[in-house]
């Protein structure tokens, strides 16, 4: 048998999805193989496509509220304060400075839940249970702080143009001091328990580097492109709401790989707990939401908005034309852009090694679809 | 050889490590709830779907069937009807129908409303084989509670 011939039998397509658990929703991979190893990695999207986009733009800008928590359900609350910051930006709305904080607080907590669940997902893909059930338990804590204010546990409707719906009061503050305090004593059991694990290790350091300059042609944003080395954050470097006020650092991996991403996010959570610790402390009294005309009307011109949501930058794009329904809504959600690097990265390496990957890229398919 | 020793060791020490951690929680108090027969208290906060409010002192709702919730709701849920008694001044209330399968319980038909006679109840346990039993009667939900 020639040899050709030999490498023609051997080759084989293998569907990763839309099933397959480690894709975390309906995402098909179309995997050309050979014997073990991917020679080409196609991702294939529009299975849970729900024109959110075309929503917005058929219905006045108060009704697509509830749909911006359903593109990234995992990190809804900054999804919510981009829009809301969007239309307030657009109509010239005025937020209180207590509202302001208050997004602040929710949409860090609400990152750190983000983050703890994608560290129990991400390792969950490489085969070790225990983890997510650690992360669940801390997440927990957040979520039932977040439904004493919000109302809902996960696709949260919070913010309101020109403020939020519900102001917080002393039992959520000592609550998530208590939280923030309980969090800094988990890092051990996850330092213990993941970050020093040597099969850990072993599966994510070295593996899927990305490189600055690849990181930055496929417009890659958040812990994947900082993991890249590239200390780019909305929050820094193009401050929204009261994040200026606050100080904290951006952490950055060092050559991209799987295990840099993961100590980004690991970092991160700190950090996030940092600005949520100072913003209980200046948390100033007032109202939480300034009196808003019923009837918002978007006039002609374009506007865009841009807030770090968990995943990286997510921008809302809106073209109004004097009436209160959007003319056009474009969402740029971050992990549309993370993924679309795989086909590059994912060119001859072992099929383990692209579910690591890809765990470690936190994609969330919804959002991507949308 | 070395290597392959101190691979072992390596190895072995972070497996040690882990089952400590799991040891540990293993001695820890129960965070889960064995849920069909336990249950855990929801908050007063939380956001079911909407119900009429009860208005003790007049044994009736506070509607007056003015439609601003069917008219701002985002998914077209909702569905009021309204008529005018023979002798009465206001008009009645016939019908309120709520379609939860197209809800997403953004809240905007309990804050536009101009009476407050909306609420968010605190039901939570629906699952059902059928979309039609997610089409609440909120009228008679409310009928229900009535004294």
């Amino acid at each position: 048998m020639l040899e050709s011939e030999y490498q023609e039998q051997n080759r084989f397509f293998l569907n990763m999805g839309p099933q397959h658990p480690s894709t975390h929703g309906v995402l098909l991979i179309v995997l050309e193989m050979e014997g073990e190893y991917v020679l080409d990695p196609q991702p294939v999207l529009g299975f849970i496509h729900r024109m959110h986009e075309k929503m917005g733009e058929s219905r006045p800008c108060q009704g697509f509220m509830p749909n911006t928590a359903r593109m990234d359900y995992v990190c809804a609350l900054p999804y919510n304060h981009g829009y809301v910051s969007l239309i307030e930006r657009k109509a010239g709305i005025e937020v209180p400075k207590r509202a302001e904080y208050i997004r602040v607080i929710t949409s860090e907590l609400n990152r750190v839940a983000s983050h703890l669940l994608w560290l129990g997902a991400y390792l969950l893909d490489l085969g070790a249970f225990t983890p997510i059930l650690y992360g669940f338990d801390d997440r927990e804590h957040i979520l039932d702080i977040l439904e004493r204010i919000t109302g809902s546990r996960l696709t949260y409707c919070y913010y309101r143009f020109g403020g939020v719906y519900k102001d917080v009061d002393d039992k959520f503050i000592e609550a998530t001091r208590a939280f923030i305090k309980r969090m800094r004593k988990r890092y051990v059991i996850y330092e213990k328990l993941v970050t020093k694990n040597i099969i850990f290790i072993k599966r994510a350091e070295n593996i899927g580097i990305v490189s600055p300059d690849m990181a930055l042609r496929y417009g890659m944003t958040g812990p994947n492109l900082r993991g890249s080395g590239i200390a780019y954050d909305v929050r820094k470097n193009e401050p929204y709401s009261v994040y200026p006020e606050f100080d904290f650092e951006i952490p950055v991996g060092e050559q991209g790989d799987c295990l840099d991403r993961y100590m980004v996010r690991v970092q991160e959570i700190e950090q996030s707990l940092r600005i949520i610790e100072q913003a209980l402390d200046r948390l100033p009294d007032g109202p939480v939401r300034s009196k808003v005309k019923k009837n918002i009307k978007l006039t002609p011109g374009d506007c865009n908005f841009a807030v770090e949501a968990a995943r990286g930058e997510l921008s809302y794009y809106l073209v109004g034309d004097g009436t209160s329904t959007p003319y056009r809504l474009k969402v740029r959600v971050p992990s549309y852009s993370n993924l679309s690097c795989l086909p590059e990265l994912g060119r001859g390496i072992l099929l383990p090694d692209l579910v690591s990957i890809l765990g470690s890229f936190d994609l969330v398919i919804p959002e991507m679809d949308r | 050889m070395k290597q392959y020793f101190s691979e072992l060791y390596t190895g072995g020490k972070s497996l040690v490590e882990g089952l400590g951690v799991t040891m540990k929680a293993l001695f820890s108090p129960i965070v889960t709830v064995q849920y069909p027969r336990e249950e855990i208290d929801i908050t007063p906060n939380y956001r079911g779907h909407i119900d009429l409010i009860l208005d003790t002192g007049k044994n009736t709702y506070l509607c007056i069937s003015c439609g601003m919730c069917e008219k701002s709701c985002p998914s077209d849920c909702i569905k009021v009807k309204g008529k005018k008694m023979e002798g009465e001044k206001k008009k009645s209330l016939v019908l309120f129908d709520l379609d939860f399968t197209k809800c997403s319980l953004c809240g905007t038909c309990v804050e536009v409303c101009p009476k407050d006679a909306l609420e968010y109840s605190q039901e939570y346990n629906l699952a059902a084989f059928t979309k039609e039993a997610f089409h609440f009667d909120i009228l008679k939900r409310l009928e229900e509670r009535r004294i």
